[in-house]
C-alpha cells in the first residue's frame, strides 16, 4: 500500500484530504486483491482465425513430403528455367559461382576440401521444394508456379545424377526419394523435441 | 578504414580543436571578449548545440560502426559485425547490433501485422500487435550469436581484421516481450506438439524448427530491444529470443508458429547451420552456443602506446548458464591469472572481464580462457580442430591469441 501513496500528489494532503487519500489506497488495495484471485489469469486477447485465414496459412513442406502440392515437371522444362534463372549465380552445371554449389563430388565429403551439393549434402528432397519456392530466385521469390518448381527440381536432380534425363518429378517422386547423404546426419538435440 | 587507435586520435583531435578556437577568440577585439584567456575551454564561451528528437553518435567519422559483408548479386544476403573492439560494458547499442540477413530487411506495417499460432493446438490463435503489447511483459538481458560467428578461423590462416569484424556476430541486449509459453498455453498444446516451426516474414523462406521444451522454458516473443521497439534490422515488430541458442532460431519479423509432431527439416534445419565433422558426418540441431571469450582491448588494429600499465578487457559468454571464471595469459598460455568479472554476471548474457597487465615492452602473447557454470571450458584451437575437423563452418569457440610486438602492434596468431 505504501507504493500507492507516493502517486497521490502532495498538494492533496496539503489541502487536508489525508482521509480521502487513505480511502483511495484502501480501494486500490481491494481491487488488486480481487484481480489477483481471478479464475483465469490468461489475457485471452488472441482471436480465432476464420476458415479462409486458416486455408491461407503457410503450408510447409516437411521432410517426408507432407505439404507438397499437386502438379509435376520434367527435366527438359527444368533445363530452360535453370538456364535463365539459376545458372547466373549457381553455374551452368550447378558447380557454384557467386551462390553455393548445387552439384558436387560426393567422394570428397570426408576430406579437407569437401563439396556440398544437393546429392552430397542435402538429406531430404522435399526440402528443395519448400526452400526454392519461398526463396528463389532471390529477386523474385514465389514467382515460380508449382509445375515450374517441380521442373527446376527435376533439372537439379538430373544434374546430381539422382534421376534420368526426361524423368518427371512430382510429390510422389520427391517423397520417396532416398538422398545419398541422409544417414550421415545425426542430431545434436534429440528429435522428439522434448530435449535431453 | 578505421584509424589504428580511435581513442588516442580522438583525444588529439579534441585538443587541437580547443586550442585553435580559443586562440581565435583571444585574438579578437570585440567588446566582451577580453576576459577569455587562452586556457579557457572554448565551450565556456559560446552556447552549445540544440536538442534532438533522437540522439546520434558524436561524429560519424570516428564513431564505432558495423562493417558490412554482403553478396554482390544479392545485396540483402550477408552480415554486418558489431565492432566489439570499440565498445565497453556488456550492452550493445541498438544501431550496432550485428545483422545476419538472408534476403534483406522486410518493410512491415505494424497496423496490419499479425502473428498466427496453428497446427497441433486446441485452438489456433491470431494476435495483432496491440494485443501482444497488452500481455504481461518480461525482460531478459541476453546475447544473440550467429552460428557462423568467427567462422573464418576454421581456415588455416588467422584473420588480421579488427576483433569485432571477426568475432562480432554476437551482441547483447535487454529484450522485452511476451513469454511464448503464455501464448501457447492459451492456444492449448496437443500432446504431440513437440516442435515449434517458426516462420519469418523476410523474402528468404527462413523457417526453423525449435524443440518445444526450450520454447516453453524461456523463449520470448521480443517487442523491445534495450527499451525501444525492436529495430527493423533486428526483427520489427516482433522476433524470437531463444536465449543461448544460435542466432538463426531467434527468428526475426515473426509471421507464424506451426506446432508439429516433428521438425520441418527446412534448409535452415538441415543444410545450413549444421556442423560438417571430420569423416563426413554432419550434426544438426546443435543449438546451444559454446563457452567462448576474447580480449577486445587491446586487439588487432590497435597499438599499445608504450610499456607500463594496460588493462586487458574482454567479453565471455556461454549458451549454457553463466560465465563462472575467465583467465588471462600474457605469455601464450604458460601462466594464467584470473580476471575480474564485471557484475552483474547474467545467465546467457555477455560478461565483461578485466585484468591489469604491466607490459614490459617485449613480445607477448595475450589469451583469454573462459569456464561456464556447467563446467565447460573454452578449448584451445588445436583441440577443437582435432575433435571436429576444419570444415564445421559453424560454432567456432576456440581460445583466441593476440601477439604483441615490441613496437606495440598487435596481430592475430594461432598457437
Amino acid at each position: 500500500m505504501g507504493l500507492f501513496t507516493i502517486f497521490i500528489p502532495e498538494a492533496y494532503f496539503r489541502r487536508g484530504a489525508l482521509l480521502a487519500g487513505a480511502s483511495v489506497c484502501l480501494l486500490v488495495a481491494f481491487l488488486l486483491s480481487q484481480s489477483a484471485v481471478a479464475a483465469n489469469p490468461l489475457p485471452g486477447l488472441g482471436r480465432m482465425p476464420d476458415a479462409s485465414e486458416l486455408a491461407a496459412l503457410t503450408k510447409h513442406v516437411f521432410a517426408d513430403g507432407r505439404g507438397l502440392p499437386q502438379g509435376s515437371g520434367d527435366t527438359e522444362q527444368g533445363r530452360e528455367i535453370y538456364a535463365s534463372l539459376c545458372a547466373g549465380c549457381h553455374g551452368n552445371e550447378g558447380q557454384g559461382g557467386s551462390a553455393m554449389e548445387l552439384v558436387g563430388d560426393r567422394s570428397l565429403l570426408g576430406t579437407e576440401y569437401p563439396d556440398r551439393g544437393i546429392a552430397v549434402y542435402w538429406p531430404y528432397a522435399p526440402t528443395l521444394f519448400e526452400y526454392i519456392k519461398r526463396a528463389m530466385p532471390p529477386d523474385k521469390p514465389y514467382s515460380l508456379s508449382d509445375d515450374e518448381l517441380y521442373s527446376v527440381i527435376a533439372r537439379l536432380l538430373e544434374l546430381n545424377k539422382l534421376i534420368d534425363s526426361g524423368q518427371r518429378v512430382d510429390a510422389a517422386v520427391l517423397s520417396s526419394m532416398q538422398m545419398p547423404n541422409k544417414d550421415n546426419f545425426r542430431s545434436g538435440y534429440i528429435e522428439t523435441g522434448r530435449g535431453h | 578504414m578505421k584509424k589504428s587507435n580511435t581513442r588516442f586520435t580522438r583525444r588529439r583531435f579534441i585538443q587541437k580543436g580547443v586550442s585553435g578556437v580559443a586562440g581565435v577568440l583571444a585574438a579578437g577585439t570585440m567588446p566582451g571578449s577580453a576576459s577569455a584567456g587562452s586556457e579557457t575551454p572554448a565551450s565556456w564561451l559560446v552556447p552549445g548545440n540544440g536538442f534532438s528528437n533522437y540522439g546520434q553518435p558524436r561524429d560519424s567519422r570516428d564513431s564505432p560502426i558495423r562493417w558490412i559483408s554482403a553478396d554482390r548479386s544479392v545485396p540483402g544476403a550477408g552480415v554486418s559485425w558489431t565492432p566489439l573492439h570499440d565498445l565497453e560494458g556488456i550492452i550493445t547499442p541498438n544501431g550496432l547490433h550485428f545483422e545476419r540477413h538472408h534476403n534483406g530487411v522486410p518493410d512491415i506495417d505494424p497496423d496490419t501485422w499479425e502473428l498466427t499460432i496453428y497446427g497441433q493446438v486446441d485452438k489456433p490463435l491470431v494476435f495483432d500487435l496491440n494485443a501482444l503489447h497488452r500481455y504481461p511483459m518480461t525482460s531478459k538481458i541476453a546475447f544473440i550469436e550467429c552460428g557462423g560467428n568467427s567462422n573464418s578461423l576454421w581456415h588455416s590462416k588467422p584473420s588480421q581484421a579488427p576483433a569485432g569484424y571477426v568475432h562480432g556476430l554476437v551482441s547483447c541486449s535487454e529484450w522485452s516481450g511476451v513469454r511464448l509459453s503464455l501464448l501457447l498455453e492459451e492456444a492449448g498444446l496437443k500432446p504431440d506438439a513437440l516442435w515449434l516451426v517458426a516462420d519469418g516474414l523476410d523474402a528468404a523462406g527462413v523457417t526453423v524448427s525449435i524443440p518445444i521444451k526450450k520454447v516453453m522454458d524461456d523463449t520470448l516473443v521480443a517487442l523491445y530491444q534495450n527499451g525501444e521497439p525492436v529495430r527493423p534490422e533486428n526483427g520489427f515488430p516482433a522476433r524470437l529470443l531463444v536465449p543461448g541458442w544460435e542466432g538463426i532460431v531467434n527468428v526475426k519479423w515473426l509471421h507464424s508458429f506451426q506446432l508439429s509432431d516433428r521438425p520441418l527439416m527446412s534448409r535452415f534445419d538441415t543444410v545450413s547451420y549444421t556442423d560438417l565433422l571430420k569423416g563426413g558426418q554432419a550434426e544438426r540441431f546443435t543449438f546451444e552456443m559454446g563457452i567462448k571469450s576474447l580480449i577486445t582491448s587491446p586487439s588487432p588494429g590497435q597499438t599499445l602506446s608504450g610499456p607500463g600499465f594496460h588493462e586487458l578487457r574482454g567479453l565471455a559468454w556461454t549458451g549454457n548458464g553463466l560465465v563462472a571464471r575467465v583467465e588471462v595469459s600474457a605469455d601464450g598460455g604458460k601462466t594464467w591469472n584470473e580476471a575480474a568479472l564485471q557484475e552483474p554476471v547474467l545467465d546467457k548474457a555477455l560478461t565483461r572481464f578485466r585484468a591489469p597487465w604491466h607490459w614490459d615492452g617485449n613480445k607477448a602473447i595475450l589469451k583469454s580462457r573462459a569456464y561456464d557454470s556447467h563446467g565447460q571450458v573454452q578449448p584451445e584451437r588445436e583441440v577443437l580442430l582435432a575433435n571436429k575437423g576444419s570444415n564445421v563452418y559453424y560454432h567456432y569457440n576456440a581460445i583466441v591469441s593476440w601477439s604483441v610486438n615490441s613496437d606495440g602492434s598487435i596481430h592475430h596468431i594461432y598457437t
